[in-house]
């Protein structure tokens, strides 16, 4: 398999762009990063994209192609008909800076205003202790490698900009994996309601079907999370034992 | 230009890289007080750490509870074939154990043992199940945890800023100046102390598992002010990249597949590894299938397979398979997991990797064994620094991580790495803050300094015509590739240097096309300038070592000498502004040091016993 391909990539900045048309020789197992690079060492020297570890692990090569939100370097060219065009935007619900990279920095202040882990003592041998399959389930999300495609999947983000009201599905598993890590003694419950918006998620699982990392985003941390508000907030039996008993984190 | 108008920032302490070393360089600095910057090229969380898999090595003890500092120190010292600094390895493996410890406690979750203690598994090189890990994406773990940590920890953080060449204060360290690559703008340091977290050069290559970031900067800003590199003819080809398809060729395939089982076959299902056990390991190495088999059932007493030989060892082994005609058919040798352990299990503790092959390859590593082959990996050598201090002979420059030497020798064992990071980061916080609070003032900036980086780096995008950066890249890898490989010669390397200067000369010609905002084109001739002078220093090494150790293998020079086993090759930039390639012996060794390398395993192992934990 060598073949000449077409492609068509935005080329532009914050005032305005275009999709652009190259072509390039595609060779057998290359992924649309391969050919993005080789249009960019041949013809469009200047052309931004970000990458680093074109394995899968960094989550730097984000972009829509053909209209979903994908890793570059995870996407291989025989994916699609030989015939077909490959279209690549940058992602659509973050400022573009150029061409197919975008500004991210929200994200960077989301998870800043995240309460980080407060661990307990550690016992009296100096180790902590943990089982597996306690730790089995914070171990999902601490796969993500923050490649942001869920933040631009989300439709609170994405169609109702809402991002000053919801920290997106990112930081939800980030949340979930500090709500659930078995040293944390912090309590994120009033924050997660209030502040990061668990609220506003409305389980459409868009967010799970573009993770990368296929990590089970909504079932496994969002859901969860919305409970545990639930439990706190509006079950008249937990509000009364907190009541009698004090706030205690579960 | 006047430089009052450039954009000036003023830090105690600027930490240029932010994988694992940095980040933890920043976060001590900032703990001591420092007033702290750290700029990266990429965006935080990127490095190339992300990408480590196996684990971090750390005599915790955990899963074998004979397993002791001291051994570790020995292991580390016998892989880097006796050329290690000494200090650095001893504080490394006495240290090694705290660090993962204080990383767990800032939220890493490593797979535990069965009593809930952090799990260690097994490596090449290692005596014993050493390397604390998150199934085979332990590098992920340590980047976050460090970056989820350091971000509340009051460092300013600048993202995708590319540094350019360091500020000098008559002899000591004054600042740096950097571009933005989201403008293209040009903005300056004002610094006490910086310390280069860098990594490594692996894009000189081109079969490599590095990233577009490995350019050697930090070895070419230290040589450019003056700091002295060393041993960088180490340089370590993992024997198990990725060989197909092409376009993947080089990315890591982890020796934890070999940890935790898998074996290497050649085209006639021969487990060559039994043929290749040098002597010095020969005492604490499976001679046979049966011996391995056990080791694998989990029985204490047997010994480890070949397999788990240190990585030089392996990738020649390897090499030597595909020489004689017994290759896989794109050029490798067969890793097989499939038929050691089941799938579930597989998909349990490596499941990075049965992605990427699944994704990549096209290839389900459950049923079918992985075709691997040697990628450029990773710099044994780097720019040489105190022990204790991480301080180089620039006054306020500091290095640590990838890019400084001493700690690995000639051949680093795998999981070092991570640990390295973490304990050397360390230091090289506390070193700098130290010496930053014994001076007395900001020392001055100076401006024709400032002019003249900034005229360096747009020269390129001003020319009318010129060459394209990533042609001389390619060519560059190409000459490294074939001139300075896996094995060496003289007369490659000959050819290799004068290919290099040619390589020079269009260099002084690069155009990138575009304007100055985000442009890759850029970027990349800015990196080659960086690769050109790293790769030199290699090569220059590489033909002063006339001996094969480690990582630096000469065909005309087979076997280690004893001429050699005391000297490392030093490199600086002389007056005249030409590579200065010395000989620098060492001193001997501190004798208790001495002892412990070189003692027989039984019998340092009793003696731990007798003094105790």
């Amino acid at each position: 398999m060598s073949e000449v391909r077409e492609f068509k990539i935005w080329r532009g900045n914050s005032s305005g762009g275009a999709m652009v048309a190259y072509q390039t020789q595609v060779d057998e197992g290359m992924v649309v990063l391969d050919a993005i690079h080789k249009i960019q060492a041949e013809s469009a020297g200047d052309m931004a994209v970000r990458w680093n570890c074109k394995a899968g692990k960094c989550g730097s090569c984000s972009m829509e192609i053909n209209g979903m939100p994908k890793l570059a370097c995870m996407t291989r060219m025989n994916d699609y008909q030989p015939n077909e065009v490959i279209n690549c935007r940058p992602m659509k619900s973050f400022p573009v800076i150029k061409d197919l990279v975008t500004d991210v920095s929200w994200n960077y202040q989301q998870n800043k205003k995240i309460t980080p882990l407060k661990p307990k003592a550690r016992d009296k041998d100096g180790n902590y202790r943990m089982m597996q399959e306690d730790v089995d389930r914070i171990q999902e999300f601490r796969k993500c490698i923050e490649c942001y495609l869920c933040q631009n999947t989300c439709h609170v983000i994405r169609d109702h900009q809402q991002e000053s009201r919801f920290v997106g599905p990112r930081f939800m598993i980030r949340l979930a994996s500090l709500e659930m890590h078995p040293l944390d003694t912090a309590d994120r419950i009033p924050a997660i309601k209030n502040e990061y918006g668990s609220g506003l998620c409305n389980i459409t699982k868009c967010c799970t079907a573009v993770c990368p990392e296929h990590i089970q985003i909504t079932d496994n941390a969002i859901i969860p999370l919305k409970e545990r508000v639930v439990d706190r907030y509006y079950d008249p039996i937990m509000w009364i034992k907190r009541k009698l008993f004090s706030a205690k984190k579960n | 230009m006047d430089i009052k108008d450039l954009k000036t920032h003023e830090y105690e302490v600027v930490v240029v890289g932010a994988g694992g070393a940095g980040l933890r360089a920043a976060i001590e600095c900032s703990a001591q007080g420092m007033k702290t910057a750290l700029i990266c090229k990429s965006l935080l969380g990127k490095a190339h750490t992300v990408m480590a898999e196996g684990g971090m090595a750390a005599a915790l003890g955990n899963v074998d509870t004979r397993d002791h500092w001291k051994v570790h120190f020995r292991d580390t010292m016998r892989g880097g074939k006796f050329l290690n600094v000494w200090r650095m390895a001893e504080l490394h493996a006495q240290q090694a154990p705290d660090r993962v410890r204080e990383l767990e406690e800032w939220g890493a979750v490593f797979d535990r043992t069965k009593d809930g203690l952090i799990n260690q598994r097994n490596f090449g090189g290692h005596r014993y199940p050493r390397l604390a890990h998150v199934g085979d994406r332990t590098g992920l773990e340590m980047i976050r945890t460090l970056q989820d940590y350091g971000v509340h920890q009051g460092i300013d953080v600048f993202m995708e800023y590319a540094v350019l060449d360091l500020i000098k204060d008559g002899g000591q360290v004054a600042g740096l100046v950097a571009m933005i690559s989201d403008t293209g703008e040009f903005v300056v340091f004002k610094a006490k102390a910086v310390i280069f977290a860098t990594g490594g050069a692996g894009k000189a290559w081109k079969v490599t598992s590095n990233s577009w970031e490995y350019t050697g900067d930090g070895y070419a800003m230290a040589y450019e002010a003056g700091a002295e590199l060393m041993d960088l003819e180490f340089t370590q080809f993992h024997p198990t990249g990725m060989v197909w398809p092409p376009s993947v060729a080089g990315i890591l395939v982890t020796e934890g597949v070999r940890g935790e089982g898998g074996i290497l076959t050649n085209s006639e299902g021969r487990r060559f590894m039994f043929d290749n056990i040098p002597a010095r390991f020969a005492s604490e190495t499976a001679p046979d299938e049966a011996e391995a088999d056990r080791w694998l059932a989990g029985d204490k007493n047997a010994r480890r397979p070949a397999e788990l030989l240190t990585r030089d060892v392996v990738a020649r082994a390897i090499m030597k398979e595909v020489k004689e005609g017994r290759g896989s058919p794109h050029g490798g040798a067969f890793l097989d997991i499939a038929t050691r352990r089941d799938g579930e299990y597989i998909k349990k503790k490596l499941p990075s990797m049965f992605h990427q092959f699944k994704v990549l390859a096209e290839l389900d590593i459950t049923k079918q064994p992985m075709e691997v082959g040697p990628t450029l990996h990773y710099f044994m050598g780097g720019i040489r620094v105190d022990a204790d201090s991480q301080m180089t002979n620039v006054p306020g420059l500091f290095a640590c991580g990838e890019c400084s030497a001493g700690m690995h020798g000639a051949n680093r064992l795998g999981g070092n790495s991570l640990s390295d990071l973490l304990v050397f980061g360390k230091l090289a916080g506390v070193g700098a803050s130290d010496y930053c609070r014994g001076l007395d003032a900001m020392p001055t900036l100076d401006a024709d300094q400032v002019i003249s980086i900034i005229r360096n780096a747009t020269s390129i995008l001003n020319r009318e015509q010129g060459e394209n950066p990533y042609l001389i890249h390619d060519d560059l890898r190409d000459t490294m590739q074939t001139k300075v490989g896996i094995v060496r010669a003289e007369t490659e390397i000959m050819e290799g240097i004068e290919a290099l200067e040619q390589l020079k000369k269009r260099y002084q010609q690069v155009k990138a096309d575009g304007a100055s905002q985000y442009n890759p084109g850029w970027h990349e001739a800015l990196s080659v300038r960086n690769l050109l002078i790293t790769s030199e220093a290699v090569a220059r090494a590489a033909l002063l070592r006339k001996e094969s150790r480690g990582g630096h293998t000469r065909l005309d020079y087979e076997g280690e000498r004893e001429e050699w086993s005391n000297a490392n090759v030093v490199i600086s930039k002389g007056s005249d502004g030409e590579m200065q390639v010395n000989r620098v012996e060492r001193g001997d060794p501190p004798e208790h040091l001495k002892k412990i390398a070189y003692a027989e395993l039984s019998e340092l192992e009793s003696t731990i016993k007798i003094e105790g934990k």
